[in-house]
């Protein structure tokens, strides 16, 4: 009897997976094995993914970077949050959310008026006899924008398991005689692990898959796979090749946050939010 | 199969694209597809096409939505689910959808109107008996650049796009059609070439001009060449003159002793019309000469209609730039409908390039 009532619970949400989800998973493999003229089965889309694999590996690389950045910006920010009085860490949680307020498209938009040669900071740093600076349209530009804009995927759940963290654990290493750097390593970070491989793959997914920042911020050769995606559905007419590229990166996508998620073991807490 | 899937997705797509006209005030909604920066909408004091219309002819509302490239407007159309009753493509589109079938003949009865229209611009080669389509404006496609910082000497043909001295600041067409089209006049081929070598040939150009290339682009063109973050692009000669407006340093010139293309935007109405006789209506509008002056005064394209002149910035009217003279007109090639395996190859081979294949 109970396990109906769950069940017809839960049904709301089957649902909903099966149509938002499953389905248009196997529409994206059925387009994916077929042709684009006749619609008959066929392996080439898949084949053809082989000429794009190095767009997935610069994709990759991307975003992987900007994980790692946004995990170093990112678990001070979260401890300096955890640690402060019930209403401060109100206040800066808000804070960190804020920009998340805001279209993310208008936010990349905002760092091409920053960076870009005739932007902002470039004619400031002209008004004062500076020489201008190359911001935009170079690698780092990329990054920037995918830390920026991903920023607080990464604050979030490391704040959120950081807060939870007995002090008394801490009290208790220092007791016995660890120095703060060793009660960081053996104590802190260990707990923080499941905030740290949430974060990366709340960063890392998004990051992979994005198709606005690297062309608004990145030079025309800075092509991922996002922007390849993008292109065969809306310039392109070949929606067939572009579903094949969308299923390899969600294999890759599985692939890469499952050997994030491998780090950490399969330890008792385990409890990664995503 | 393949229909239902694509029918279904389409469904959700439009009911999400077109949610808002399902307002029911008795009125009945007329869905326009053109392109952007591509009508006057009562800026700069300039008359408000849409609401005059809608003023005009009380029971008709206007859904209006915008694409940047033809091929892009073609990818939703043929995707199938989408109700449109006009649809403003160029000249080589408007033949392409004529060949898949697409439009529907226009019913000439509702739009009298047409009979501004100048003889030079009716019966063209995409729409021989004058069917399908009516002219919305035309133009040619040229180079902008900005004469602060491109020197005079350079200024020879559409070499100038390729030039390594102005590496990051040259702009380039982000469709097919166009930047196969630039290629094809630099290396001295057809237009309308469907030899697939020439095309190839035209993918290794464009390959080589990618790494002075800024950004592939369509409508931003505007905000980059009046911030002068770009110096050189190729574009519509219409929009060369919205631009010189904002800033006076750019310059337009037609490539000597090359081609380049001169275009025709045409009205027409999709199969997937469902308010066919609003849309007739419509497009009438458009060609009174009155209301066609003074929205050609805002977007800077030529009219077909040359009665519509009299109600134009004389300024405009005169301008050689809008209207050159017939012996640099005939120097220009319209775009025709070219077969499907040939725009398929075109398209490829442009993804390729936009790619880094």
């Amino acid at each position: 009897m109970k396990k109906n009532n769950s069940l017809l619970l839960s049904a709301p949400y089957i649902l909903f997976m099966i149509v938002f989800t499953l389905i248009p998973l196997g529409v994206v493999g059925y387009y994916a094995l077929t042709d684009v003229d006749t619609g008959r089965f066929t392996w080439e889309n898949v084949q053809n993914l082989v000429l794009y694999l190095p767009a997935f590996w610069r994709s990759i690389l991307y975003s992987l970077i900007s994980s790692l950045i946004c995990l170093l910006i990112g678990y001070p920010v979260a401890y300096f949050i955890a640690h402060r009085g019930p209403v401060m860490q109100k206040f800066l949680y808000m804070l960190v959310m804020l920009p998340m307020c805001m279209s993310f498209l208008l936010r990349t938009l905002a760092w091409v008026g920053l960076l870009q040669d005739t932007g902002i900071i470039n004619n400031l740093l002209d008004s004062i006899g500076l020489a201008r600076l190359p911001l935009i349209r170079t690698p780092a530009a990329v990054i920037l924008g995918m830390v920026y804009n991903y920023l607080p995927y990464m604050i979030l759940p490391l704040y959120a398991i950081i807060v939870k963290i007995d002090n008394r654990l801490i009290e208790a290493a220092e007791d016995l005689g660890c120095t703060p750097a060793q009660t960081f390593v053996k104590v802190v970070l260990p707990l923080s692990m499941p905030g740290i491989l949430s974060g990366m793959t709340m960063v890392f997914v998004p990051a992979v898959s994005t198709f606005y920042i690297s062309q608004k911020l990145g030079s025309t050769d800075v092509v991922l796979i996002g922007d390849i995606i993008e292109r065969f559905f809306k310039q392109g007419n070949n929606a067939n090749m572009g579903a094949a590229l969308s299923l390899l990166l969600m294999i890759l996508v599985f692939v890469c946050t499952g050997i994030i998620n491998r780090f950490g073991g399969t330890d008792e807490e385990g409890a990664v939010i995503v | 199969m393949k229909k239902i899937l694509s029918l279904t997705l389409a469904a959700l797509l439009v009911l999400s694209l077109f949610s808002g006209c399902s307002v029911n005030d008795g009125r009945i909604t007329i869905n326009v597809y053109n392109w952007g920066q591509y009508i006057s909408e009562g800026d700069d004091g300039c008359i408000d096409v849409i609401a005059e219309f809608e003023k005009a002819y009380p029971n008709i509302r206007v859904n209006y939505v915008t694409f940047d490239s033809n091929e892009t407007m073609y990818t939703k159309m043929s995707n199938g689910g989408i109700t449109v009753d006009v649809i403003i493509p160029s000249d080589y589109m408007v033949g392409r959808l004529i060949e898949e079938d697409m439009l529907l003949p226009l019913n000439f009865e509702n739009i009298p109107n047409f009979e501004y229209v100048d003889a030079r611009w009716k019966n063209p080669d995409y729409d021989p008996e004058n069917l399908y389509s009516i002219p919305y404006s035309w133009g040619t496609v040229g180079i902008i650049y900005n004469s602060k910082y491109v020197d005079e000497a350079d200024v020879t043909g559409w070499e100038l796009l390729w030039n390594e001295k102005y590496a990051d600041k040259i702009l380039m067409f982000d469709n097919s059609r166009d930047a196969f089209g630039i290629t094809q006049c630099l290396l001295g081929y057809s237009l309308n070439t469907t030899d697939p070598a020439e095309l190839e040939a035209c993918a290794e150009k464009l390959k080589e001009q990618k790494p002075v290339v800024q950004q592939y682009i369509m409508d931003q063109v505007f905000d980059l060449m009046e911030n002068e973050e770009a110096w050189i692009a190729p574009y519509y000669a219409g929009d060369y003159l919205t631009m010189s407006d904002e800033n006076e340093a750019l310059e337009f010139y037609l490539p000597e002793g090359q081609g380049f293309n001169r275009f025709v935007d045409a009205m027409c109405i999709p199969k997937c019309a469902q308010e066919k006789e609003a849309a007739e209506l419509f497009i009438n509008f458009l060609c009174d000469p009155e209301i066609a002056g003074g929205n050609m005064d805002w977007i800077c394209y030529s009219t077909p209609i040359s009665a519509a002149k009299e109600f134009m910035d004389p300024e405009v009217v005169e301008s050689e730039i809008s209207y050159p003279s017939d012996e640099v007109l005939d120097r220009g090639t319209g775009y025709l409908a070219l077969p499907v395996e040939t725009t398929r190859l075109m398209e490829e081979l442009f993804m390729a390039v936009r790619n880094g294949l």
